[in-house]
């Protein structure tokens, strides 16, 4: 009976961190244009987070705002309804470079969804996608600009990132039916 | 003889009975906003945290999600309106909706077409959503009956007007940050206003303390006292003592037909009684709120000056109502029809 | 007219005090007699009531047949088979059809057509005035000499005070009641249900308790001018009673009747208490249902002998009529099938004995309109019922006889069936039995 299985650990997920940091300063030539913005949830801490790397190494704040793109999404009716949160982007994104954050990438759908959201706020000059972990089984043209960790999975596993803003843990671990199953078992002692 | 009446035993029944027809209750998504009777202060909570960010979204320049996209709304008005028809309308198409518009004049319904007949085309038609308002009471809930769209009550008779309480509650507290605890008057017409029992169910689910003032005629009948009212509400004849400490006053519309009817003196007497002047206004709390549901009979229910006046907050209780109806339209569209329909 | 032998019931006779597991035979259309466990004669049929109870048919004082004139709401063969399947054998037909029953010849012209469709006995009610318009009055003489048993402007009070005086002295010539609708339409106001927290809440326009009482007390103070023989329909309220109870003490000659969904269903039904359904058009009825204060009032009233019987006010309505915005919907309801069932529920619930059940649908109406019917009595006609005041079964307004379907009751379980009833010595309905 397998637990949940650990893919990154603490340190992994601040090394990847640091690192598509350094990529998007470096990709960009500085910071100058550039806005931060997370997808809700967990993009949101991870996008502060780079923001706050950046800031460390560039000494210059990048402007950071936050997306909720559930009025955009394909799958209304297929899903339960969530709360709507509230978007907020301190700063008109057009002319800008939006780097886009979202914690895992799977079938795409979101992310169509959220550069629909953006276009309807503005004209940025591009848009580029960080993601800390692509898992595949892309449903739509849509590749990440900066990757984590790229995770091979079944399409019946489910990816859970656990970051210490929302869930008091910094890992990413790999729930297979397998695993779920021993969980319950473990529930029933 | 003032007899007290027995207290209604029928509490609870009804509202059993609302649950059903609407489908809400615990667990359960609700399909149609036909009275806020059955709703928990948690998912008023909703509509108005929903409401808050679909203010953000007309606050942009492009003003439209493609939330709703694919899907119809119907607004069936068989009675005249503008701001809550096209608020609705407004709502419907920020979120990308389609919408047809249908009123009792140049329809069917001028040739004695029955509700339940355009309802049956509206169904054949495959609406997803229908907005209704009609003249008699309980009207929504026929139509709920017997669609398997989405129902929202636009007002019915002098029943309920739900969206329009809600966006009432959230422009209050939106200014006051709260709604708990606070004096609410509601003033004038009682006994005929759909608008005021809304709000009823919505101030009192929300905590604040709601006080009726107006002439006896157009209140309640007194027969069966405060006690048999179906909210927690007091009942003050003079308008001075209502108003007083009152954190949000509400003037009602006074249809003038209810001198003609016998209700009323004179409209000129009413006005001199019960009248929202500034002299009266003054007797609220400093900073207390005025609104109207609108239209307004400036000079009658409420002084010019007042409704114009920094206190009032009546023309955003319009803007509002576009983001409360596309929070209401939103929280209705987790349910498709074929959902509805096995539900 | 063959002899039939019921054996092994419990028969219960009020008006001779009967209560006891004995045999019933009725021969030549009349009520051979009591026997116990003698031999069956030839060409007798012998039905095995064992465990039932034998009562004699229901007399309803207040049924709207429809025919002539609104046959696609009820008809005298639809009405009567209703009544049959009700336990009902005689039915006093209201004069609210298209022609009013006015005349003689309209009394005449009705018992021929019940004579043709009717399975119960049809008795007429002619109108108090000229089609119930509150002008001038009826020829009330002639309809009494034709077979009228009782005058009414049913549906609506008889119009003004002058006209009820006129209408109740001329009893004094008829000896027949006039059957007043006591609500003051002023008052009334054109409310659609009770006046109280239940209309306050779902913005329904309310008939206040005195919109009756004031029309009881009118009615009452003409009575004792006249002398005339006044008879209340349907009473609604406590208050009502109350008025009542004090004229009966001054020795008024006055008589009134309650309907089993006053006596058992309150307003709530409005809201779905009986049906689930807000706003439940078929639960809209005039007088409109009351609070459980005055259903209390009501049942004490008649238990205590205030009021005399029950009476249905049988209303059917179209689909259409009642499938509609309340406010729009047509009152009443279509109450022959679900009278007894309903009002088993007093009796289950502790509240009414059966005998005296069976005497306020019986006897009692009988006498109070001085109706030759509703008891056992050897020689009296072979009206009967068998009835299992323990059997339950589910109201489908679809299998109802009656064209009207229209019933706050639908869906609901009822203990208390009627299993065969026999008129004249004729079975017109039988059930399992």
């Amino acid at each position: 009976m397998q637990p949940a299985q650990k893919l990154l650990g603490a340190d992994d997920v601040r090394r990847a961190i640091t690192r598509i940091a350094h990529e998007i300063v470096e990709r960009n030539r500085g910071v100058e244009d550039l806005v931060l913005v997370g997808l809700r949830t967990r993009g949101v801490p991870l996008a502060h987070r780079l923001q706050r790397t950046i800031l460390e190494c560039e000494g210059l704040p990048v402007p950071f705002g936050e997306l909720d793109v559930t009025l955009y999404r394909d799958d209304l009716q297929s899903t339960a309804l969530r709360a709507l949160q509230s978007t907020q982007i301190p700063v008109d994104i057009s002319g800008r470079r939006v780097i886009l954050v979202d914690d895992v990438l799977y079938t795409g759908r979101t992310v169509r969804a959220a550069l629909d959201a953006l276009i309807d706020l503005g004209r940025p000059r591009g848009i580029q996608l960080v993601c800390l972990v692509d898992r595949g089984h892309r449903e739509l043209p849509i590749r990440p600009d900066y990757v984590g960790k790229n995770l091979p999975t079944a399409p019946e596993d489910t990816v859970k990132v656990r970051l210490l803003e929302t869930d008091g843990v910094d890992e990413v671990v790999l729930l297979s039916p397998a695993g779920a199953g021993a969980r319950a078992e473990a529930g029933r002692d | 003889m003032i007899e007290q009446r027995p207290a209604p035993y029928t509490d609870v029944a009804p509202s059993a009975a609302v649950s059903a027809a609407a489908g809400g209750g615990p667990g359960r998504r609700r399909r149609h906003v036909l009275d806020l009777d059955d709703y928990a202060p948690a998912e008023i909570e909703e509509v108005l945290s929903t409401a808050e960010a679909m203010r953000g979204i007309l606050a942009r320049p492009i003003k439209k999600v493609p939330t709703l996209r694919g899907r119809t709304v119907v607004t069936l008005f068989y009675e005249a309106s503008t701001r809550t028809r096209v608020s609705f309308e407004m709502a419907a198409k920020a979120l990308g909706a389609d919408t047809v518009n249908i009123s009792a004049s140049g329809s069917s319904v001028e040739k004695g077409e029955s509700l339940l007949d355009t309802v049956r085309t509206l169904r054949a038609l495959g609406a997803d959503t229908v907005v209704m308002r009609h003249k008699s009471a309980g009207a929504p809930y026929l139509v709920a009956s017997e669609i398997n769209a989405s129902v929202i009550n636009a007002g019915d008779g002098w029943h309920a007007h739900p969206s329009q309480a809600l966006l009432d509650l959230f422009t209050v507290r939106s200014h006051l940050g709260r709604l708990d605890g606070l004096k609410v008057v509601l003033l004038g017409d009682v006994l005929h206003s759909r608008v005021a029992r809304s709000n009823l169910w919505g101030f009192t689910h929300m905590g604040a303390q709601v006080v009726l003032c107006g002439p006896p005629t157009l209140l309640p009948p007194a027969s069966f006292g405060c006690d048999g009212l179906p909210w927690p509400a007091t009942v003050e004849y003079r308008v001075d003592r209502a108003l007083e400490g009152a954190d949000v006053v509400m003037a009602l519309r006074l249809q003038t037909e209810r001198q003609a009817a016998g209700l009323l003196p004179s409209v000129r007497e009413y006005v001199h009684q019960y009248g929202l002047t500034e002299e009266r206004l003054a007797m609220a709390k400093p900073g207390a709120l005025v609104m109207h549901p609108g239209p307004m009979n400036e000079g009658i229910e409420i002084d010019t000056a007042v409704a114009r006046g920094v206190q009032s907050v009546i023309e955003e209780q319009v803007t509002n109502g576009v983001a409360v109806r596309m929070a209401l339209l939103y929280l209705l569209s987790g349910l498709s029809a074929d959902q509805a329909r096995g539900a | 007219m063959a002899r039939i032998r019921l054996t092994g019931g419990r028969v219960i006779d009020p008006a001779s005090g009967l209560d006891d597991v004995t045999d019933l035979v009725l021969d030549e259309g009349v009520v051979k007699g009591l026997s116990r466990g003698s031999g069956s004669a030839d060409g007798e049929t012998v039905l095995d009531v064992s465990g039932y109870v034998v009562a004699p048919g229901f007399v309803d004082l207040h049924t709207h047949l429809r025919e002539p004139g609104f046959e696609d709401m009820e008809s005298l063969r639809s009405g009567t088979r209703a009544a049959a399947a009700g336990g009902f054998t005689t039915v006093c037909a209201m004069p609210d059809t298209s022609p009013t029953t006015d005349t003689g010849s309209d009394v005449e012209a009705l018992l021929r057509m019940a004579r043709r469709d009717a399975v119960v006995r049809v008795l007429p009610v002619g109108t108090v005035t000229k089609h119930r318009e509150g002008r001038e009055l009826s020829e009330m003489a002639d309809m009494a000499e034709a077979g009228a048993v009782a005058f009414t402007d049913s549906g609506r009070m008889v119009k003004t005070g002058a006209l009820m005086r006129r209408a109740l002295e001329y009893t004094l010539l008829t000896g027949l009641p006039i059957a007043d609708h006591v609500e003051d339409p002023d008052i009334a106001g054109g409310g659609v249900m009770n006046e109280g927290p239940t209309a306050t809440r779902l913005g329904l326009r309310g008939v206040p308790h005195e919109a009756e009482e004031v029309a009881v007390a009118r009615d009452l103070a003409l009575a004792r001018l006249t002398g005339g023989r006044l008879h209340l329909a349907h009473l609604s309220t406590a208050g009502s009673i109350g008025l009542l109870g004090r004229a009966r003490e001054q020795g008024l000659a006055v008589s009134a009747e309650v309907t089993p969904h006053h006596l058992t269903l309150t307003d709530a039904a409005v809201a779905g208490s009986e049906s689930g359904r807000l706003y439940d058009a078929n639960a809209r009825v005039s007088p409109p249902l009351r609070t459980l204060e005055d259903a209390e009032a009501l049942l004490q009233g008649l238990r205590e002998g205030v009021i005399d019987c029950i009476a249905t006010d049988h209303a059917p309505h179209r689909i259409i009529d009642k499938n509609c915005e309340f406010d729009d919907a047509a009152p009443g309801i279509s109450g022959l099938e679900t009278a007894f069932g309903l009002l088993m529920r007093l009796v289950h619930a502790g509240r009414l004995d059966l005998a005296t059940l069976i005497a306020a649908l019986t006897v009692r109406p009988s006498r109070v309109w001085g109706l030759p019917y509703g008891t056992l009595a050897r020689g009296a006609p072979g009206d009967l019922v068998v009835l299992d005041p323990a059997q339950a079964w589910t109201v489908d307004p679809g299998r109802f006889l009656s064209k009207g379907k229209n019933t706050p009751l639908a869906g609901q379980t009822l203990r208390g069936a009627v299993l065969l009833t026999v008129v004249n010595g004729t079975v017109v309905y039988r059930n399992g039995l």
